[in-house]
């Protein structure tokens, strides 16, 4: 009788002890993009279904990336999960400092990860962080604007053609700009842009010996194009453009075209905020002809820094967000135009989802991009729109800041260019390429 | 006639003076009216300065989505306790220095201030890794002490030359009647700088609850003060200036608030002893 009870005794503690160490409260470090917010306010599905909860530290980009970096390198633990990218993922993955995503149940559906992310986001076949939605860049364009212009865009448009397009819809007297393009210094601005076309124009960072080729035909081909497009059918004070800016006047009317990220279709095709919302058309990434388009591959990720004493939870959250049942959560809450795109293949053979506008584009511009693959001749390095090593961000940086100064015309091209290849030859060096 | 001239030229600094005022002001005059904005009138071009729809919305989604009173909180804790902590060590300090001199204070107050000439990112990993020893990392007690070490260099400097101001023979005649050094600190010297402790002690909250390096870099959920806050609400791709306005509006207001009510004490502080 009383072996009994002690063991029911027994039972009950070991109980209660476990289930005091299942409800853990996890941090999550993220952004402020439009997609994170939502998952924010849909915690609550995640802790009544687990009954973890989850504290948000969401900061501005930069921040964050300094902010993790300084706590992942220091195994500092005040994360549980970190949202990153495809640029730390596999350099991170590679030091050790995440933990691996290998053994997520059957369930997860892993393969249904689209591809490219699974790769852009793995090391040696390993995934380190799980895509919580993913983005290429393509072509937005005013079909009101093409139209008048007495000219039609092709699925896959050449370089030739949007700088036709762009010259010929420009109208300056009344503030219609052509083209929009980024211009605002910076590793993930402006170089995130030009660095995926110079792919198009068959430039690349760094030769297989990573000797630095700013000192090619093929780099000062791309510059020279993009800055005189931009002198001739861009907006004014270009070189101050990013993301966020092009957004804005491409919203108000006064772009022709915007090759930027597929993220941004939903934002312009949104009649509560754009004044062109029925007037936009989709296209690929311009190409040169030589094989490879200027699109890139990003993807927002949640991965777990290794030293968390709540591994099990956090990797419950990922599974959570980055599941095929969060994408019906959201669709069913707020509309299938508003479910984190980019992530996963079944997503795009919902046939709810076929009725987006951007959906075919974005699937079609992620799908032809290819990270490990990114430039006309070879390459000892993997990512389109960045090289994924360490020194990379810091060196793209000042590059970054040439290239603007060019584009405000303070610099010729060939300086711009000069001052790119030596900076670049010295930093490699440094860093004992 | 010379009275014209004079009143005409008075007019004329009063409305240079507001003109001034007025541009200085005006970035934080248009985030506070952006933050009554729609997102798509913050943006719109040419911009729209009064007359739009004014709408709350901003504030009831910022307010529904961040604990706004725990991030004010934690502001009032460090930027006040850092400073109070500040001061209790700059006084006796800046005392020994303004009446004791030694051949080598000058030194001294000008090695104090080179320390606020290396960029805060040169120490973030020595002060991170002291942080995890400490267990110090996303604690309030943590950010008080840095952010009185990164200030005490110039509430030592404000208070030294403050204290230069007042006559050591009154601090004499204090000590001939028998008072003793706390005494002597405490019922003397500190009523007669008043003034100038008020305003440094200002100055500081100012400084303390602007700090928007430390702060951000050592904090996570927990200890993240008002600029946490406001960073939270930039976007890198996404269009949230209305709400980033009123984000920062919020951050702003109280200490807006406490700089108008005080701004007597700040100005006598500030131009405490400039003429002598």
């Amino acid at each position: 009788m009383f072996a009994k009870y002690a063991l029911g005794a027994a039972t009950a503690i070991s109980l209660i002890a476990a289930g005091s160490a299942s409800a853990e409260t996890i941090t999550i470090a993220t952004v402020n993009n439009g997609d994170m917010i939502r998952m924010q306010g849909l915690t609550d599905d995640f802790t009544a279904k687990t009954g973890h909860d989850v504290e948000w530290v969401t900061l501005e980009e930069n921040v964050l990336r300094q902010r993790v970096t300084t706590d992942i390198t220091t195994k500092g633990g005040q994360f549980d999960i970190m949202t990153i990218g495809m640029y730390e993922t596999p350099i991170w993955g590679k030091n050790g400092w995440l933990v691996p995503l290998d053994d997520l149940p059957a369930d997860y559906d892993a393969d249904d990860i689209l591809p490219a992310m699974r790769g852009g986001l793995s090391v040696d076949g390993t995934l380190y962080a799980a895509p919580f939605y993913g983005e290429s860049s393509m072509i937005m364009y005013r079909t009101d604007l093409m139209e008048k212009a007495g000219l039609e865009m092709p699925d896959a448009p050449t370089w030739e053609f949007v700088a036709e397009a762009a010259r010929a819809m420009t109208d300056k007297d009344n503030g219609i700009y052509g083209i929009c393009l980024r211009g605002k210094a910076g590793w993930g601005e402006n170089m995130a842009f030009l660095t995926a076309t110079a792919n198009a124009f068959g430039a690349r960072w760094f030769d297989e010996n990573w000797q630095a080729q700013f000192d090619q035909p093929e780099w000062k081909e791309t510059l020279e194009f993009y800055v005189n497009l931009m002198n001739d059918a861009g907006p004014p004070g270009a070189s101050n453009n990013g993301f966020n800016e092009n957004l804005s006047l491409f919203q108000q009317g006064k772009c022709g075209m915007w090759i930027d990220a597929t993220v941004a279709a939903s934002f312009v095709t949104n009649p509560n905020d754009s004044t062109v919302a029925d007037k936009v058309g989709f296209a690929l990434a311009p190409d040169t002809g030589k094989g490879k388009r200027g699109n890139w591959l990003w993807a927002w990720a949640l991965g777990i820094p290794a030293g968390t004493q709540k591994t099990d939870a956090a990797k419950e959250f990922i599974q959570w967000a980055t599941s095929k049942e969060y994408i019906e959560l959201v669709a069913a809450k707020e509309g299938w135009a508003n479910v984190p795109p980019g992530a996963r293949t079944s997503l795009y053979e919902d046939p709810n989802y076929k009725d987006v506008p951007f959906a075919r584009m974005t699937l079609e511009s992620i799908l032809s991009a290819d990270p490990t693959n990114p430039t006309v001749d070879p390459v000892p390095y993997v990512g389109i729109q960045f090289a994924a090593i360490p020194e990379f961000a810091g060196i793209a940086g000042q590059v970054g800041q040439e290239f603007a100064a060019a584009l405000a015309g303070q610099q010729s091209v060939d300086e711009a260019l000069a001052k790119a290849q030596a900076l670049t030859t010295d930093e490699m060096e440094a860093a004992g390429y | 006639m010379a009275r014209a001239i004079t009143s005409q030229r008075k007019a004329l600094n009063t409305a240079l003076a507001w003109g001034v005022g007025l541009l200085i002001f005006f970035p934080i005059l248009w985030t506070i009216l952006t933050s009554f904005k729609t997102e798509a009138q913050a943006i719109s071009d040419p911009p729209v300065f009064l007359f739009f729809d004014w709408t709350l919305e901003n504030y009831s989604v910022v307010q529904e989505r961040s604990d706004y009173g725990r991030f004010l909180w934690n502001s009032i804790i460090i930027a006040g306790g850092s400073t109070i902590l500040g001061i209790i060590i700059a006084v006796p300090a800046a005392w020994s220095m303004a009446f004791v001199p030694s051949k080598r204070t000058k030194d001294i107050l000008l090695w104090m201030l080179s320390t606020k000439m290396l960029p805060a990112v040169g120490v973030l990993y020595p002060i991170y890794l002291l942080f995890i020893k400490l267990g110090l990392l996303d604690t309030k007690i943590g950010l008080v002490i840095v952010l009185m070490l990164i200030n005490l260099p110039i509430i030592v400097w404000m208070l030294y030359t403050y204290f230069k101001e007042i006559p050591g023979e009154i601090l004499e005649a204090a000590r001939m009647d028998g008072a003793t050094l706390r005494e002597e600190v405490l019922y003397i010297l500190t009523p007669m700088a008043i003034p100038g402790i008020a305003s440094t002690l200002l100055l500081n909250v100012i400084l303390a609850w602007n700090e928007a390096f430390w702060t951000l870099n050592l904090t996570a959920a927990k200890a993240a003060p008002l600029t946490a806050f406001i960073a939270s609400y930039s976007s890198p791709e996404g269009l949230f200036y209305a709400k980033l306005s009123a984000a920062s509006t919020m951050a702003i207001a109280p200490i807006l608030i406490l700089g108008w009510f005080s701004q007597k004490q700040l100005v006598s502080g500030l131009t405490f002893g400039a003429v002598k």
